[in-house]
């Protein structure tokens, strides 16, 4: 089974978010950056079942140049292929990336001669969350798509994949070749290993050049969210804190 | 907020491994009324020290390193916060095993204990090492990993409990107010402007690691580090390291050719760098706690500067190559232009005090030299000069400055390091006005800090043949050397040398206070006839060496004072420490007015007597003695003295007259056999046959004018700095004694001729134990160098009393071999012993 994983380069989280002045980007300067959460667990689920099952992983990403530290990652961790569709540095929006991903795929399926059996997206990407791209792209390509998957089992000329609902899972059969939105918690991703690493820098970048046209989707201005104000009690460093102890766990139901 | 100080005693910024050491050191020394500011939480803030590897080599070549990391290793363990792991330095070239014989010779030489190891052996203590790829091992079985974090946290308690210390976390310094010093350039430390409000601060200490510059220029004053990236991936698990069921149970590695370091992290392992570029940034480039995802000094990780580090770290540890990366940061640690802390009061803010560019692993001893010098005005513990932040000169504290020599010597944290490497960045900062003429003679140079001086002259190699020199056998021995020096000495004690003594410091003090002023300093009678001069130790309040200089008396209210270039910066701020305020003395630093020139040998008179209708005789010009002359139609000073034991002058020249006297000299000595002569001949083969002490070398804080030789019989009258630490220390007599020793045999083990190299060298009994006095101190070599007039290779060194006998042997280790020595001269000179040259 071949299958391709689509990423995104997003900032790497934990730190606070900092706004350009003109509000239309993210301030990098303190950022490192990483791969969104959800797409690191469709890699290593794509990763886990070519190590059970055979088969070829390839890992995509729409981004500038910089994003092929993501692609890098992406081998290292035992993705057989990477492919770099490079912008100009700008966000796109999802009508754009998905035009260009949609024809970066045909022509990697194209070239492979066959189309990949899956497509993996996260679920939503890290940083804009616009749930839109995968089911975009599967729908210009035509194929099934589910979402918010958190389990895959590979079949013959299909897969079962299970999204989880409150008290239960969604098990859908799906026709290959087909669309999959992963989300977090479908695995544990593995980290890099340092033979892996260095396995990744030998890996040969495909670059894909793709012109898309912007699909109307203009980002007007980012706003950070007003803090959220937290405050401390302490509640004494001896025993007579036990008095404040106990009317805090009733103020909180834990004792009745 | 109500509680916030509105005054303090003495006020610390910084809660990392350094200033919670400080308010413990301080508490303990009897301090009260600190309060320790941090704008971080605790008890990790977010500085270097959250993110340290926290394990400490105790050796080091350079005494106040090794000493301070024995010093701290001890503070840690005697808090029950460390862990003897032991670790091991290996090699995988020939080059490096030199080194590692150079390591044990250090080891010896501060009483670590330590032993080489054959590869099989390190695969003993190691069994997932790969001894394929390395030739042998350093083990030193005391390296420690140590608690950094918690050590602050029991030392902050510590002066909790004892001076009721304050400790505002979370609490950002925003300014520093200072007000004029009546010191011309000076200013006083009043407050400290934070966030929570203004505290009124007699004393303020910075020990705010990789941000104490951005500190410091809010006092309009300067600490010259720069925040440089150090790589640490942490990976793992390995079963083997998971069995230990233990923080720590291997010995941790150095692989020093590949400048990385193994250390194990319970179930992991840290592999750690100083093998990639040097990456430095700017403080305002670290992010703020709010803004950063690991910490502030936990920079993203830039993979592709650790991947060549990677592929040899699986060379020596297959292991590695299949464990997962799980954390990996580009940690900051602070870097300074000459790679030593800066550790004491700002030169120009009275009351400001560094201590900064310290690492975990001497932060707890480095904490105790802050807090000494505090108290006592100079610290007990170790001399700290070359750690003192007033060595720096103007043209070292600058971003260009510092980047420059960082970028350079970052490299070299595991690099090998002669004891004369000279810095390829940022030369010719300072510059005599003779530079073309030297140029032209073929001047080697070398840099006393900013300054540049001729080591030698390639014109001179024509005396290399005539006296039947030859270079060194073994290349390091001969690195930044050159036999060329030897001839120059000798052609200097046959005919005459000229030496350009540019870099020499030139301070006048003036008014009608500045002679008491100056004796105030002067172990040494200074108010004598103008026209004399004063050779004399300064003295800390304790009675060890400050500083080691010449006084001249120019007039009746005028003295000048004359100091070498690696000093030039402590003696000025000493000065201005201690001048009075009251207007009394002016000080003048005339550096750059005056070019001097040295002009010695049997033919200097001769040649000299040329150009000056001035008496030269011993009557008109007698030793010590400074005379306003003519020379060549120039207006000069010349002061009849000598560093290196010839007879004849230093010429004091107006900067821009210099070039016309030296030509005028050189023409008047070619028929003299006059060259121009070197470093190399004045600051080690004349002066060491001479015995001639050097400040930083045989003269230190831990020893006294009467151990060093140079206490006079009588003691002047008026009152000086350390005067009763001084008459004390007559009254005891001394505990040790400098000795000069000859080099019996250069022989190796190899059948090579082997040359000492100045760098704290130990001097062993016959036995090769080694030799300490009743005050811990240990007998090493602090100056070692060809004596060619003499006819052997000297050393000099403190022996104990009871051992400093002329005829003693005793062994010297070298490269972790010991060759035998002789003690050939005590308090004297092993050559020309009565000065009968300097008479000629």
């Amino acid at each position: 089974m071949n299958i391709l994983v689509c990423v995104k380069r997003v900032p790497a989280p934990g730190a606070k978010i900092n706004v350009t002045e003109d509000g239309l980007s993210v301030d990098s300067a303190h950022l490192g950056f990483t791969t969104s959460p959800h797409e690191e667990c469709a890699l290593e689920e794509a990763v886990q079942i070519s190590e059970r099952d055979g088969g070829e992983v390839t890992v995509l990403t729409l981004g500038p140049v910089e994003a092929e530290e993501q692609l890098r990652y992406g081998a290292s961790v035992g993705a057989h292929h990477i492919i770099l569709v490079p912008t100009d540095g700008s966000a796109w929006d999802p009508q754009r990336t998905a035009a260009a991903l949609t024809t970066a795929i045909e022509q990697a399926e194209q070239a492979n001669g066959q189309p990949f059996d899956l497509i993996l997206f996260g679920n939503e990407s890290a940083d804009s969350g616009g749930f839109q791209v995968g089911v975009r792209v599967a729908l210009k390509l035509g194929r099934p798509s589910v979402n918010a998957i958190k389990g895959i089992d590979p079949g013959d000329g299909s897969v079962i994949a299970r999204r989880e609902i409150d008290g239960g899972f969604e098990v859908y059969e799906v026709p290959t070749p087909a669309v999959l939105g992963i989300k977090e918690g479908i695995n544990l991703p593995r980290y890099p290993t340092m033979k892996g690493r260095l396995a990744s820098k030998k890996a040969t970048l495909e670059t894909a050049e793709i012109a898309a046209e912007p699909g109307g989707q203009a980002l007007i201005r980012l706003h950070r969210p007003p803090e959220q104000a937290s405050t401390t009690e302490i509640l004494g460093t001896d025993e007579t804190a036990a008095v404040r102890i106990v009317d805090i766990l009733e103020e909180i139901g834990v004792l009745a | 907020m109500s509680d916030f100080p509105t005054s303090a005693k003495v006020v610390v910024i910084g809660a990392g491994i350094v200033g919670n050491c400080l308010v413990g050191h301080l508490a303990r020394l009897g301090w009260t009324d600190i309060v320790l500011i941090e704008k971080g939480p605790l008890p990790n803030p977010g500085g270097s020290t959250g993110h340290a590897s926290n394990f400490i080599f105790p050796v080091d070549h350079n005494k106040e390193m090794a000493l301070l990391g024995v010093q701290s290793a001890n503070q840690y363990r005697d808090m029950n916060l460390s862990v003897d792991s032991g670790g091991i330095e290996v090699a995988r070239t020939q080059e490096r095993m030199n080194e590692l014989d150079r390591r044990m010779t250090s080891a010896m030489a501060w009483g670590v204990p330590a032993e080489m190891l054959t590869p099989a052996e390190v695969k003993e203590l190691v069994p997932f090492i790969n001894d394929e790829v390395i030739l042998g091992g350093f083990h030193c079985p005391t390296v420690s990993v140590v608690d950094s974090l918690e050590t602050g946290t029991v030392m902050r308690k510590e002066a909790q409990d004892k001076a009721g210390l304050q400790v505002f976390a979370n609490t950002e310094v925003l300014d520093l107010i200072t007000e004029d010093d009546p010191v011309p350039g000076m200013s006083q430390i009043k407050a400290v402007v934070t966030d929570k409000g203004t505290i009124e601060a007699e004393y303020v200490a910075i020990a705010c690691g990789v941000w104490s510059n951005r500190i410091a220029n809010m006092a309009d004053t300067y600490i010259p580090l720069v925040p440089a990236v150090h790589q640490m991936a942490d990976v793992g698990p390995m079963d083997v390291l998971v069995e230990t069921n233990n923080e720590i149970g291997y010995p941790i590695v150095r692989d020093m050719d590949t400048f990385c370091y193994e250390r194990q992290s319970a179930g992991s392992m840290e592999v750690g760098s100083y093998g990639h570029r040097a990456i430095l940034h700017h403080p305002d480039e670290i992010p703020s706690n709010e803004e950063a995802a690991l910490s502030p000094t936990e920079m993203p990780f830039t993979q592709d500067d650790f991947d060549p580090q990677m592929e040899t770290a699986i060379e020596l540890m297959d292991m590695l190559g299949d464990a997962e990366i799980k954390y990996a940061i580009n940690g900051l640690l602070s870097l300074t232009p000459d790679a030593m802390p800066c550790l004491g009061e700002l030169p120009d803010v009275r009351n400001l005090w560094s201590a900064a560019a310290v690492w975990v692993k001497e932060g707890p001893g480095m904490a105790q030299v802050v807090a000494e010098w505090m108290t006592y005005g100079y610290p007990r513990v170790i001399d700290p000069h070359a750690s003192d932040i007033s060595r720096f000169y103007p043209d070292e504290l600058s971003d260009e400055h510092i980047w420059a020599r960082a970028d350079e010597h970052f490299i070299k944290t595991y690099g090998i390091v002669h004891p004369s490497e000279q810095w390829e960045s940022r030369r010719g900062l300072k510059e005599s006005s003779l530079k073309a003429i030297t140029d032209a003679a073929g001047a080697e140079y070398f840099t006393a800090r900013v300054w540049e001086r001729p080591h030698w002259y390639t014109s001179n190699a024509d005396l290399v043949e005539r006296y039947g020199l030859s270079e060194r056998e073994v290349e390091w021995d001969n690195r930044w050397w050159s036999p060329i020096i030897d001839a120059e000495h000798l052609n200097l004690r046959e005919n005459a040398g000229m030496v350009d003594l540019t870099a020499f410091q030139i301070f006048d003090l003036e008014g009608p206070g500045a002679v008491a002023f100056a004796e105030y300093l002067s172990v040494n009678k200074v108010d004598k006839a103008v026209g004399t001069s004063t050779y004399t130790p300064w003295l800390t309040p304790d009675g060890g060496f400050h500083s080691d200089l010449t006084m001249l008396r120019l007039g009746e209210e005028h003295i000048r004072v004359v100091t070498g270039a690696f000093d030039g910066g402590r003696d000025e701020a000493w000065i201005k420490k201690y001048m009075p305020t009251d207007g009394s003395v002016t000080f003048t630093n005339h550096t750059e007015d005056y070019v001097t020139i040295g002009l010695w040998g049997p033919n200097a008179p001769a040649i000299l007597a040329q150009l000056t209708d001035a008496d030269l005789s011993h009557e008109g010009s007698p030793y010590g003695s400074v005379r306003s002359v003519t020379v060549a139609g120039v207006d000069v000073d010349i002061f009849r003295i000598s560093y290196v034991g010839d007879t004849g002058w230093e010429i004091y020249i107006p900067w821009n007259d210099a070039p016309a006297v030296w030509e005028a000299i050189a023409s008047a000595g070619a028929d003299h056999g006059l060259r121009p002569c070197g470093a190399g001949v004045y600051a080690v083969g004349g002066r060491i046959e001479k015995g001639y002490r050097l400040m930083g070398a045989e003269l230190e804080s831990e020893y006294n004018p009467v151990e060093a030789g140079l206490a006079r019989p009588k003691v002047k009258a008026a009152d000086f700095i350390g005067k009763q630490a001084y008459l004390a220390a007559r009254e005891a007599g001394p505990d040790a004694v400098m000795c000069t020793f000859a080099v019996e045999d250069h022989t190796d083990s190899a059948g090579r001729q082997r040359f000492i190299q100045a760098g704290n060298a130990p001097i062993l009994t016959n036995d090769g134990e080694r030799i300490t006095d009743s005050h811990g101190r240990v007998s090493v070599v602090t100056t070692a160098g060809n004596a060619p007039s003499y006819g052997k290779y000297l050393c000099l060194g403190y022996l104990p009393t009871d051992q400093a006998e002329i005829g003693n042997t005793f062994k010297v280790m070298y490269m972790n071999e010991l060759f035998p020595v002789t003690v050939v001269a005590t308090t004297g000179s092993a050559f020309d012993p009565d000065d009968s040259r300097l008479k000629g």
